[in-house]
């Protein structure tokens, strides 16, 4: 029968992996409507800006995001060669960095705090729109901790490998965007700074 | 063999994919949390027209006040209560009524009950799908819709009332409770309200652009799409591309209301208070309010375009004149509605250099407005034209398109728009151009596809009726008030009577208060129509508007799957009407050529030499025979 099976028809995985790209962009556009919004606020006048030197911890930070993404590969590869222990293994290291990132950047927020650059009641809206960019970004990372454990197996033997790729990718796609928005953000904070 | 294989992998269909267990559906799972893109689409439809008719009563509380400023209705205190108290409309409410009389028709009516509605019946239906790419996620988008809604609604309970800032919410207006008492709890549910709304409007519109370039049958490549799926596409397109920047403005509008920032807010002093926030921009809002405010008014008018242009195809029994030009002036009409957004703020300070950009790109979208309309024009001309209800309402959108298009020339204009800006003639503007044109779309959406969503009829005479209320009416509604714009009357005033120039306007007003109450009784008679027709109605036929495209190939009782077996393959483009040489006036997309052999022309086989060989061969030997014959 040259019928495509009716389940594959409703299973397309790969319109549905689509769907999370499409997400990235509109995740992307909301930052770029927030990092425009910062270059128009901030043009308006020349005494607001962000006005202080970064603190070095979200150097820590970024560096942590970074291997983060490593660490996904490894598990992704992991998955695609049926290895789950690994997979997991690697999944959790992913965690256990996305916890750490979620640390400096709340210790970052402390040192700005005490050098006050605070968020609320500040006069020069830039240095509010670093605590909001940061927010957001872990609200991400927070999604993308659920993904995480999500993709996390326990029990070997009831694994559909296609279905085990197919969340891992998902999960590594989202995964390596909110490092690559990360690294986006720095960078802009570091070049207004 | 072969039909009890389909018949068992359809009833797997129902199923969702986690569970391999049998279960049966339930009126839950059903009606309620269903996952068909089918039922979704009612649900939409439904919801939005409930909306709809809230959003119409409130226009008819605000206009009973505009008419009749200074007399008294005790009815309207028996339900309104400390809102009308003597009978009488107050301000606060009155700006209350116009906030979430815009809200409502912008937003929940004209985005979610129109794209949602069509885009999730007709995308799977018409590109040969069996559903959408994710249907949970179509599901969340729908409940996150109708959460959306109840949240807007239940702001009408809270004692400080619903927002009052306008559907544009500007700060500092909305970001101050003490400004104004809608600003209070009211706006926070307003906002809480929108989030929901847009992550809806995100997950639908995910879905949307993914089906479509991912799961069209074969042989459906792009450009044998119909034109609504064009529309749908795009329109999704701007939805992912432009709410996310109404996130933005609405989170740090959020943080200046409840945190103490200062994004928005600057040197205030409210009755007698200085306000500690210092250094903020308003006009910051506006920017982010209206990147995506313009592409919204787009999102609302594209998916009603692309609805008149099938149904004017259809109905007047011939292809769509210039479809190659219809999608390319979508497409650039989506394109363009992204750096025109400042030609909401002309009056803001802007840079007059600026100023004329945005200008000279807001004229620009004249032209693919033009094209199309040229193009809807030349398709009914010289039509066999069939004036059902639904080709009535398309051709009712054509003319509100044009009377409402040629003000935003107006409009757009910089240097006019200074006395314009924020006049009746801005409401006279998008009320048709927008408000009309685009709930004309729907109703026509409505009329046309109500055999396919329902399976039944919808009453004609009704429908006449209905059509010519509405349009008569909304006509009666908005001209006047093009002449009360140049006149320089505002918009948004509670009552006219304190100003001297605009006493002579009172009589417009009552006229138009009373053909806005008597266009809204004509509501009733679709109200009736509809609800009636979904149990009563006349039975429907597979086909009933002898249309090509995919979705009357269907069955007409609803299943799981769309179609049983296989999924139809596509060969031509969707608008073979009046073909020369064939036997009927219409080909379904789904016949091959090898079918059609007396009404091929050479451009059918797009430079295959092969086809066209058999084409000449086939041709040659139907003349042997004729001259044989003669």
């Amino acid at each position: 029968m040259a019928q495509k099976p009716f389940e594959n028809d409703r299973e397309n995985l790969k319109a549905k992996k689509f769907m999370m790209w499409l997400f990235l962009v509109s995740s992307f556009i909301y930052f770029a409507g927030l990092t425009s919004g910062f270059i128009v606020y901030t043009a308006e006048d020349p005494s607001r800006g962000i006005n202080t030197i970064l603190p070095d911890v979200f150097k820590y930070s970024t560096g942590v995001i970074i291997l983060s993404s490593l660490t996904m590969h490894l598990a992704y590869l992991a998955g695609k060669k049926l290895q789950f222990r690994m997979q997991n293994l690697y999944l959790l290291i992913t965690a256990v960095l996305g916890l750490f990132f979620f640390v400096f950047q709340f210790q970052g927020w402390g040192l700005l705090f005490n050098r006050g650059v605070v968020f609320s009641g500040n006069p020069n809206a830039s240095q509010s729109f670093i605590y909001v960019f940061i927010a957001s970004h872990l609200l991400h990372i927070a999604v993308g901790m659920i993904l995480l454990l999500r993709a996390v197996r326990l029990k070997f033997s009831r694994i559909d490998p296609v279905r085990n790729t197919f969340r891992l990718e998902i999960t590594s796609i989202f995964w390596h965007f909110i490092d690559i928005l990360w690294i986006y953000l720095y960078v802009f904070l570091l070049l207004n700074q | 063999m072969a039909s009890t294989a389909i018949q068992h992998t359809l009833e797997h269909s129902g199923h969702s994919h986690d569970d391999h267990g049998h279960h049966h559906e339930t009126f839950l799972t059903k009606y309620v949390f269903s996952q068909d893109h089918k039922m979704i689409a009612k649900q939409f439809l439904i919801t939005g027209i409930i909306m709809a008719v809230i959003g119409m009563l409130l226009s008819i509380l605000f206009r009973i006040q505009l008419g009749w400023p200074d007399q008294s209705f005790p009815l309207l205190e028996t339900f309104l209560g400390k809102w009308a108290e003597g009978g009488r409309i107050k301000p606060d409410f009155y700006l209350a009524l116009v906030t979430i009389h815009g809200t409502i028709m912008v937003f929940f009516v004209l985005t979610a009950g129109l794209s949602g509605t069509f885009s999730n019946l007709l995308i799977p239906l018409q590109l040969g799908a069996r559903d959408m790419a994710s249907p949970f996620v179509n599901m969340l988008s729908f409940w996150f819709f109708f959460t959306a809604c109840v949240i807007m609604m239940a702001s009408f309970f809270v004692e400080s009332g619903p927002a009052s800032a306008g559907w544009t919410i500007y700060p500092p207006l909305s970001a101050l409770p003490q400004a104004i008492s809608g600003s209070a709890a009211g706006m926070t549910l307003w906002l809480i309200s929108m989030v929901f709304f847009i992550a809806s409007s995100l997950m639908g519109a995910l879905n949307y652009i993914s089906t479509v370039l991912n799961m069209r049958t074969k042989g459906m490549d792009m450009w044998k799409m119909p034109l609504t799926i064009w529309a749908f596409f795009l329109t999704a397109i701007l939805g992912v591309l432009s709410f996310p920047v109404l996130v933005s403005g609405v989170v740090l509008l959020i943080f200046d209301r409840s945190f103490g920032t200062s994004f928005y807010l600057s040197e205030l002093v409210v009755q007698g208070q200085v306000l500690p926030q210092q250094g903020g921009s308003p006009i910051l809002f506006q920017h982010l309010f209206w990147f995506l405010g313009h592409p919204e008014v787009y999102i609302v008018i594209m998916p009603a375009m692309g609805i008149a242009s099938e149904v004017m195809a259809t109905n007047s029994r011939k292809p769509i004149f210039g479809y190659h030009a219809m999608v390319y002036s979508l497409i650039g009409i989506s394109v363009l509605s992204f750096i025109v957004w400042g030609h909401h703020m002309f009056v803001t300070g802007m840079n007059p250099f600026l100023g004329g950009v945005f200008m000279i790109t807001t004229l620009i979208i004249a032209v693919p407005s033009a094209v199309k309309t040229f193009n809807w024009l030349a398709t009914i001309w010289r039509g066999n034209i069939r004036f059902t209800p639904a080709m009535l309402f398309a051709i009712g959108l054509v003319s509100f398109f044009i009377s409402g298009g040629l003000t935003g020339i107006f409009l757009g204009n910089a240097a006019l728009d200074i006395p314009l800006h924020d006049s009746y003639f801005v409401v006279a503007h998008f009320h048709l151009v927008m408000g009309s044109a685009a709930i004309c779309g729907m109703l026509c959406g409505v009329y046309h596809w109500f055999p396919k969503m329902f399976g039944r009829m919808m009453d004609e005479k009704l429908g006449y009726l209905h059509f010519w209320f509405t349009f008569i009416g909304a006509y009666l509604v908005f001209f006047p008030m093009h002449f009360m714009g140049l006149d320089g009357v505002p918009r948004r005033y509670y009552a006219f009577t304190e100003f001297e120039f605009m006493k002579e306007w009172l009589t417009v007003n009552t006229f138009v208060s009373w053909a806005a109450i008597i266009a809204a009784i004509g509501q009733i008679a679709f109200l009736w129509n509809f609800f009636h027709s979904i149990f009563y109605g006349k039975k429907a036929v597979q086909n009933p508007w002898e249309s090509s495209t995919l979705e009357w190939t269907t069955p007409v009782e609803h299943l799981h799957g769309n179609w049983p077996g296989e999924i139809p393959t596509v060969y031509r483009w969707p608008y073979d009407y009046s073909k020369p040489g064939h036997t009927t006036d219409f080909i379904p997309q789904t016949t091959p050529f090898s079918q059609t052999m007396s009404s091929n022309l050479p451009h059918d086989f797009e430079g295959n030499p092969e086809a066209e060989r058999i084409q000449i061969e086939w041709q040659k030997k139907q003349q042997a025979e004729a001259e044989q014959g003669v």
